[in-house]
């Protein structure tokens, strides 16, 4: 009842301080401490050499304020990797604890902590690094293949990163201020409504998801402004790469389906905060509504992650077979309805929900048709590769393993598509080895082989082999050790998310699992240990704009490429334009004009350091600082607007100079 | 063109040089970059009309729809609304006549119109909910409530934007980035009444029949 909840929550508000108390600082909490202690340390150690070294302006100069898209670009793919190993860390503190908590035993974490552990994983995973891996190659890669020099709205693009930076701080703040939500990724009420879930846990996932959101969405808008406004004179809309059409794709997805996710989480925030009864057991509320409306969201979600991967294999597997794609237009058809497709099939994920046996069939039938498609795109990547002269470079394992492994996924999510199967397995780990075999065989695999890939532009220098391979082979053969385990599992019916079982006979599975996970943990170290390595030897790994020789527009530019991208204005005649102007020798003119571009700005930043706070304060229930917040958002933003000096021309001078420096490089 | 086609191959020039290109000017996305926007905010009015759709029957043995609205009240409410846009259009016309201060005029009615609405909103959710018809009160209430409001914190910083925007019209006058600024606001005011048309068809007038 919504009486209730007000009591409770007005028990220990106070006018300045809201429901915070020492009382939630972890301290007696080991595992908590160390992190923190970790963070601090390793925290501080950046700040003094960032003092040390006097690059406090450069930082602010270079990329806080900077509406470079490739810049923003990299700063998602950083925020993806930080993130990434937070919730690796969750991932082996669950594998270890299901390793060891069988027939009785109780493992090392209590329940309380094992599902805040499981809900952070999957909310980190999807949100802060699925999400900002793709939204980072996207922000690279597809402004240079359609020869623009930004994105459509530069200013909007750094205010997109720095909201989703500030929704990734605010999950992470929830580790150690408070606790985080122990509800499961999507929040499903009423276990996630104001009776059952009491603490600031779930209003920690509400507003980081919120605030991130905000900046999803506006990337999504703008980068479909972008491929419609700024593309290259002469390039039709089927002349663009491949991995153009999948982020047009994604981009409408995500300006469709996101704003599903936002109506739907502030819903659900108002049956927190002011009693309403959307998804409440009580008073006509529907819990049901909410599965059914998270959904909408969660399966175009699912394709908004892959698509732009499916776009990354078409580059890497044209440009390493040294051919044109197989079928480009079955490829950008393909796409297309994939992407129609991903908003019918949503109800495929609670068949149990008991909607009858004419709406599961209807929607079991359309998740199938879901995989023609999918198929044809795994045949044209197949037939690119036939009679091609194959390199097998490194971003050519992880495509090759992709397809193998995301093959195997596929058929497992086509098993799961049949309702009778599903009754048997919703819930057990079998779903959780399909979705994992999908996306680390799919998203995790192409972003790694977007990152091989594009480094070179990005930097100037390859990575170093070795150490890229090791990458490979860790998390491939460890992905194997790590989900074929939870398939078998599945099927003897363990359920997902449990922090205990009796069954002994289950252990060893678990057990083998938790080996293949530690070989993941091998290939995130290899990872870092390859970037490391290979920033000591970029002299020895430099390379030229075309180290791969490679087909589309990226790749005419120098590497890394100057701030306006291209020094001049390219006429594109048709597809794979790059491989045509290597044909026709095109040397870029001499004859500069000044490049129109515009300026950096803090404001972005800014603004999302105030949504940050008013998150933190609607956790608390600081009302002041809540209203201080929000009106310093909406101000600062009108104030923006104020300005009306916000671009400038690059003289020729400097063009000039910036060309000349990376010829001789 | 077969299906599995490889590039066209045709004649090719590079860039010619100084003259002949320019820094190649595109024209401003910022309209289809609007309208990409405005279709995400439909969405989500989609959402909240689905919802009342699903739960505005469910009373919880609480008032109903008869027992609250009056369509008088909801027939003024909408008036203003769409005269509102009426004006804004006339203020549009004013403006692409490069007419700065009628359309100034006109802008100030279009707001007057738009904070009448307002009004009149939030004293009817104020009397709801001193009546004991809150959000709280029933899943319908609640639907109703998000619905109705969300539309109302939209024509509010519908009104805002009005606002700034008419300081930054006398500041610098019916320049190229003013015009762009004005179209995409009345592409927003628009976009509200046709939201208000759908809420007073589905939530007011349908529920009264």
């Amino acid at each position: 009842m919504s009486t209730e909840v007000v009591e409770t929550t007005q028990e220990t508000v106070s006018p300045i301080f809201g429901r915070l108390s020492l009382d939630w600082i972890p301290y007696h909490e080991p595992i908590l401490v160390g992190t923190f202690l970790a963070i601090v340390l390793g925290g501080l150690a950046v700040l003094a050499v960032m003092t040390r070294y006097r690059l406090w302006v450069p930082f602010w100069k270079n990329w806080v304020t900077t509406v470079d898209h490739k810049k923003i670009g990299i700063m998602y793919m950083v925020l993806g990797f930080i993130m990434m190993v937070r919730g690796f860390a969750d991932a082996l503190m669950m594998r270890a604890q299901q390793a060891l908590a069988a027939g009785g035993a109780e493992g090392y974490l209590p329940p309380h902590h094992f599902d805040q552990v499981f809900t952070a994983h999957g909310v980190i995973m999807i949100f802060f690094v699925a999400m900002a891996f793709v939204t980072g190659i996207m922000n690279f890669v597809m402004p240079t293949q359609i020869g623009a020099r930004d994105v459509a709205f530069p200013f909007l693009n750094n205010f997109s990163f720095w909201m989703t930076v500030a929704g990734a701080l605010l999950v992470n703040v929830s580790l150690f201020v408070g606790e985080f939500a122990r509800v499961g990724w999507l929040a499903f009420p009423p276990l996630s409504g104001a009776s059952f879930s009491t603490g600031p846990g779930m209003d920690y996932y509400l507003w980081s998801l919120q605030i991130a959101g905000v900046g999803t969405t506006l990337s999504g808008i703008n980068l479909i402004a972008t491929i419609f406004k700024m593309r290259a004179p002469g390039m039709k809309l089927f002349d663009m790469p491949v991995f153009t059409w999948t982020a047009l794709c994604t981009n409408v997805l995500i300006v469709a389906a996101f704003p599903v996710l936002t109506a739907t989480l502030t819903l659900l925030t108002l049956d927190r905060y002011l009693g309403t009864h959307f998804f409440t057991n009580d008073l006509g509320g529907n819990a049901m509504m909410y599965v059914n409306l998270i959904w909408i969201w969660g399966h175009p979600e699912v394709y908004i992650l892959i698509l732009p991967i499916f776009g990354v294999f078409s580059e890497v597997v044209a440009t390493f077979s040294g051919k044109p794609l197989f079928g480009y237009k079955t490829m950008v058809w393909a796409t297309a309805c994939i992407m129609v497709l991903s908003f019918v099939v949503w109800l495929h994920h609670f068949f149990t929900m008991g909607s009858g046996a004419s709406v599961n069939t209807f929607f079991g039938i359309t998740t199938m048709i879901i995989a023609v498609p999918t198929g044809v795109k795994v045949f044209n990547w197949l037939f690119t590769m036939y009679k091609g002269s194959v390199r097998l470079e490194v971003p050519m394992l992880w495509t090759l393993g992709f397809i193998v492994t995301f093959t195997i996924g596929g058929m497992t999510g086509v098993l799961l598509a049949v309702p009778p199967v599903d009754f048997q397995l919703h819930n057990t780990l079998f779903l959780i080895a399909h979705f994992h075999n999908v996306i680390i065989g799919g998203v995790v695999f192409g972003v790694y082989a977007a990152v091989t890939y594009w480094w070179p532009k990005a930097f100037g220098f390859r990575l170093d082999d070795k150490w890229s391979k090791r990458t490979f082979w860790f998390w491939c053969i460890g992905f194997y050790f790590a989900f074929l385990p939870l398939y078998a599992l599945g099927l003897m019916g363990a359920t997902r998310r449990m922090q205990q079982y009796m069954d002994t006979g289950w252990q060893i599975y678990f057990i083998i699992a938790a080996c293949g996970a530690v070989l993941i943990a091998f290939g995130i170290l290899s990872t870092f240990i390859g970037f490391a390595v290979s920033i000591r030897n970029r002299k020895a790994l430099a390379c030229g704009p075309d180290p791969w020789n490679a087909r589309t527009l990226e790749w005419a530019t120098q590497s890394p490429p100057a701030p306006y991208n291209f020094p001049q204005v390219i006429e594109v005649h048709g597809r794979d334009e790059f491989w045509r102007m290597k044909q026709t020798g095109f040397k870029w003119s001499t004859h500069y004009t000044p490049i129109h571009m515009p300026k950096g700005t803090g404001t972005g930043a800014v603004i999302s350091l105030f949504a940050l706070a008013f998150g933190f304060a609607m956790v608390w229930y600081i009302w002041w600082l809540a209203i201080l917040a929000l009106f310093a958002c909406i101000a600062i933003g009108i104030a923006h607007t104020f300005n009306y000096n916000r671009d400038y021309y690059i003289p020729v001078d400097e063009v000039a100079h910036t060309e000349s420096k990376g010829a001789t490089a | 063109m077969t299906m599995l086609d490889t590039p066209v191959t045709g004649p090719v020039n590079g860039p010619d040089g100084p003259d002949s290109h320019p820094d190649h000017h595109h024209e401003s996305p910022t309209p289809i970059g609007f309208w990409i926007y405005l279709m995400s905010d439909c969405i989500i009015f989609g959402v909240l009309f689905a919802t009342y759709a699903v739960l505005g029957y469910n009373y919880a043995g609480g008032p109903a729809p008869k027992d609250l609205f009056e369509a008088d009240f909801v027939l003024i409410e909408t008036a203003l609304l769409l005269f509102s846009s009426i004006t804004f259009g006339v203020a549009m016309l004013q403006a692409e006549a490069h007419r700065l201060d009628t359309a100034l005029k006109w802008l100030v009615v279009t707001g007057l119109l738009g904070l009448g609405f307002i009004g009149m909103e939030i004293y009817e959710f104020n009397h709801l909910i001193h009546i004991g018809a809150g959000p709280d009160r029933s899943a319908f209430l609640s639907a109703f409530f998000v619905l109705v409001g969300t539309h109302g914190l939209h024509v509010t910083g519908g009104l805002i934007w009005l606002v700034t925007l008419c300081v930054q019209l006398r500041m610098h006058g019916l320049t190229t980035a003013n015009m762009r600024r004005l179209s995409t606001l009345s592409m927003f005011w628009h976009f509200l009444d046709l939201i208000w048309i759908g809420v007073f068809s589905f939530v007011y007038l349908v529920r009264l029949i």
